[in-house]
Formats: C-alpha cells, structure tokens, sequence
C-alpha cells in the first residue's frame, strides 16, 4: 500500500518521535540486563558469582571456560542436547503431519461423529497438564514409551488439541472447488489432500511448528515424568544440576543457562520475521 | 466427495486418534476415576468416595496456593496486558528502530521456563544481596520476583498480537477521527481500543491461562519457598504427587480442582470479552 499522505494521529512528530527512541533504546538495555548478567557470570569463578554478581569477571575473579568444561562434564550437557533436538524435531514433524491430516479429515466430513471429535479437540486445549500428569505417566510406563523414540507419540496425543483446532480454523476457508477439481481430474483423497492441500496449508504449517517447537524444546515435565534417567533434555539436565544434592556449582549452572539461551537466540535471529508473523497468525486465529 | 473421504479415517484420523485416546482420554478419565480413590500405583486404588476432596480443601497448603495463585493471576494480567499495549501502541508511532526494539522486546518469550528462573534467581538475589536477604527470605519477594519475570516473558508476546491488532485498523477510522477534530488520546480511548478489543480478548486470555498453570518458572525461581508460602497451585499438586506418601489421590483430586478452575476461567473470560468485540 503506498502511502500518501501522513496521518498526523497515527505519526508523532520528530523531535517527539527522538525522546521515544532514546527512552525504547534505554528500556531495550534493561531489557537485555538479566540475559547480560549470564553471559557475564559464565565466565567468573563460581566463588564470586553469589557474592559479586554485578562484578565483571575480570582479574582473580576470572574462570575462562572452565564452567563451560566442568558444566558439561556434570550434566552431560552435549547428549541433552542431541535429546532436545531429536524429540522436538522428530515430533514437531510427526505433529504437523498427523494433525493436519485429521483436521481436514473431520472438517470435510461432516456428521455427529466428526463433530464430537472437533469439539473434544477444542476440550483438550484448556485441560491443564497437572490434571493428566500422573495417570499419563503410568501410561507411558506400561507401554515402555521412555525413550526419544517412545515420547514422539505422547507428544503428538497432547499436542493434538490445539494443532487440529488451528489447522481445522484454516481449512475451513479454503474453496472446496479445489478438491473437487482435483477429484475430476483423478486424485484419490490421498493425493488430494497431500498434493493440493498441504501446499495450501502452508502459512498455518508454520504458525503450528513454531508454537509446537517453543513448548517442546522447553517443556520440562512431560520429558521428567516419561524419560527414563538415561535420556536428559536441556531443561531436565539444568533442573538436575539445581535440584542434585549437595552445594550448587553456580559456575557450571550459569554456564549450563548460557549454552540452553544461545541456540535458541541463533535460531530466533535467523527465522525472526516467520516466528513473529507465526505468533501474529496463531493470534488471530486463536 | 464426503462418502469418498470418509473411507479413508484409518489413513487420516486413527494415527492421532490413537494417541489422542491413549494420552489424553485415557489419562483424563482415569485422573477423574482415581481422584475418588485411595491410590498408590493405578493397580491398588479403592474407591474412597469424596475424602480426597475433603483432605483437599482442608489442606492448608493448598487453600494457600489457591489464593498465592489467584492474586498473582491478578497483577501479572494487568501489568503483562497494560506495558505490551503500552509498547505496541508505541511501536506503532511510525518511530525509528521499530524493528530492532520489537525484536528485543520478544526474545525473553523463547527461552524456556526453568532457564528463566534461573536468570531471576541470579538478577533478584544478586539486588537483595545488598540488603541481605535472599528470595526465599520473604514470601513477597518471591510474589514480586515470579510477576517480574513473567512480564519480562510475556510482554513480546502480548505486544506482538496487539501489534498486529493496531495495524489492522483501517486508516480512514483514523482518519475519520483526525477530521472531527479527536485528540491523540480521545483516538486512543474511542477508536483504537475499541477496534483491537478482539486482540484484548486474547491477550487477557494467554496471559490468564499462562499464569494461572504456571509451573516451570515457580519451580526454577522460588521452588515454593520460604517453607510453602510462594508454591502455585501446578507446583503443589506436582508436590502432594510425588512428595508425600499416600496423599496420591489427594494430588489427583487437587489436580481435578484445578482443571475445573481452569476451566471455568477460561469460559467466563471468553464470554465476558466477546461481548464488548466491535464487529468489524
């Protein structure tokens, strides 16, 4: 939309417009302050870190990397991340490939059936986990689901609610036209719905991968209660070096923190524009 | 076109199905079923009728986390709602750096729950220091501590979606506005706010939901200390599960207790708020 002329109640003035910048400039620094002090207390000798934490790690009160070494040895840091990255992956594909294909299923076929199915969709939502923790996790422990490959499932069960409930929103305003065109031309509804659907389902795909990655990348309890010891994700690997017994190595914690927030700030710096549009989306749509 | 889709639910619906009744069914009945049971594993529970909600509400720990939960509820949607609008109205002034300050402002929302805590816990404890005292000397240092952290977390969120509400309005309302004479504010209280009343709805909705199942940062930052007087309700029920002894149907019944307080908040707020939407 071109612009042509500017519309003085949606614009500020210059010099106003100045003071707003210098005072967002300030707030974006005290923003960042907690993140800063991480960073900065990563790096100092864990002695310092309760006592000086505002201090920068400099002279006697500098450790290098050695938190970073020492970190990863005691959390074994580098296999909860090679988890975190397999069940999010793994199950944010699994998570968009079967909900989407119910959503279109029960949104085109339309009987009591179908209906009750959405609106037990819809119920899922708003159940809290606390409610099914403990009864899901005797679940999962009769099926012996507690590894990687075991919680790929669960996840796709629980996140079913919201991700069917979006991608259903969507496919109700796609022209029905489209598959019928497909039909006369030959397709089965399986060629139907991965050759002309899916691809139209696109922006909705992105919208469901980037809330499904936040909360399983970070989730905390279902991968606790199901994992069997052996398998630690970040979360779970941070929680144990807090929660283990004995004083807490505050050098190895602050490291721990610094190497859980730097992929996930990578990541959000390369694909910022979709995770921002997708929350928009998801917004609306909600 | 619908009879020849509706042969193929074993290829589209069953896969989710199945795991949607297995994870989600199943474990929902079943939590219902228990909570009247005196249980230690599935396998030894006798029906106990409704002691377990008796125990619940007579259990001082709980009642307490009711009300810690309630008021926190309370001033994190306020705070959270009031400097998202705030910042996204800013945002939306046309102003250099726009980008940049909105990229910033959401980076708190992705990191996860337990590595926040943890952050606030080295920031908080690190200020207090200097009086000497800690988080877990004073209950309203933890209250404090878990409403900032959570605004730090939520705003980006919230001030995207009311972005995006802002930026929706159409210019002629706007303009409309501007040539019968309205001040800045008086566009702000008649137009704007009423043309992103549905951005409101669920704003007021997220960040409801949000706190009031708050668990990960409650249990990083405070872990419910001093004693209990800073657990939410999620971390109580997590601790009457697995904490005590043969108070598992008791976690289940408070964990029923909480469903229905979830739930109910969710309906009433959808009501409420859906109402005053402009439609548009």
């Amino acid at each position: 939309m071109a612009k042509k002329k500017s519309i003085a109640l949606q614009e500020v003035s210059r010099p106003v417009g100045r003071i707003m910048t210098t005072c967002l400039i300030l707030l974006s620094f005290i923003f960042m302050i907690p993140l800063g002090l991480v960073f900065i207390n990563a790096l100092k000798n864990k002695l310092y870190i309760s006592s000086n934490p505002f201090a920068l790690p400099l002279a006697e009160m500098a450790a290098g990397f050695s938190n970073f070494k020492n970190g990863i040895e005691k959390t074994g840091f580098l296999q909860a991340a090679g988890n975190s990255l397999f069940i999010t992956v793994f199950s944010v594909l699994a998570i968009i490939f079967f909900t989407s294909m119910t959503a279109w299923w029960i949104t085109r076929v339309k009987n009591k059936f179908t209906t009750a199915l959405y609106y037990l969709f819809v119920f899922a939502m708003i159940v809290p986990f606390q409610m099914v923790m403990f009864t899901l996790s005797k679940v999962t422990d009769i099926l012996s689901l507690n590894t990687p490959w075991g919680i790929i499932p669960v996840y796709v069960g629980f996140g079913a609610g919201l991700c069917v409930f979006m991608f259903s929103g969507f496919v109700k305003s796609i022209p029905i036209s489209l598959e019928e065109a497909a039909m006369i031309d030959g397709c089965n509804p399986i060629q139907t719905f991965f050759l002309i659907v899916f691809p139209v389902l696109k922006p909705t795909v992105i919208t469901v991968a980037i809330l499904q990655t936040m909360w399983i990348w970070n989730d905390y309890l279902l991968p606790k209660l199901v994992l069997s010891s052996d398998y630690q994700t970040i979360p779970v690997a941070v929680q144990y070096l807090r929660g283990g017994y004995g004083s807490v190595d505050m050098g190895a914690l602050m490291a721990m923190l610094v190497l859980a927030i730097l992929p996930i700030i990578i990541f959000y710096l390369l694909s910022q524009k979709y995770i921002i549009k997708g929350i928009a989306a998801g917004a609306v749509k909600g | 076109m619908q009879k020849a889709y509706k042969k193929y639910f074993a290829v589209f619906a069953l896969p989710t199905m199945i795991a949607f009744t297995l994870f989600f069914i199943v474990p929902f009945l079943a939590g219902i079923l228990l909570s009247f049971c005196k249980f230690t594993t599935v396998n030894n529970a006798t029906w106990v009728g409704t002691a377990n909600y008796i125990r619940a509400f007579s259990n001082e720990e709980f009642v307490n986390a009711l009300w810690f939960t309630i008021k926190y509820t309370v001033v994190s949607m306020i705070t959270i709602n009031f400097f998202a609008f705030a910042l996204a109205y800013a945002l939306t002034r046309g102003i250099k750096g726009t980008n940049l300050f909105r990229t910033v402002f959401f980076m708190p929302n992705l990191i996860g729950g337990i590595v926040l805590g943890y952050i606030w816990q080295l920031m908080i404890n690190g200020i207090l220091g200097h009086f000497n005292v800690t988080l877990t000397s004073d209950p309203k240092y933890g209250f404090w501590g878990l409403v900032i952290l959570t605004n730090w977390q939520l705003i980006g969120y919230m001030m995207i979606i009311y972005i995006a509400g802002i930026q929706n309005i159409p210019t002629e309302l706007i303009e409309a506005a501007q040539i019968d004479g309205a001040t800045r504010f008086q566009a702000l209280r008649y137009v704007t706010l009423p043309m992103v009343m549905s951005s409101i709805t669920i704003c007021l909705f997220l960040t409801m939901t949000n706190s009031f199942k708050m668990f990960d940062q409650n249990l990083a930052l405070t872990a419910g200390g001093p004693g209990k007087s800073t657990s939410m309700l999620a971390l109580d029920i997590f601790n009457t599960f697995y904490g005590r002894n043969g108070w598992e149907g008791v976690g289940q019944a408070k964990a029923v207790i909480f469903f229905v307080f979830v739930g109910i908040l969710s309906l009433t707020q959808l009501y409420l708020t859906r109402r005053k939407e402009v439609e548009s």
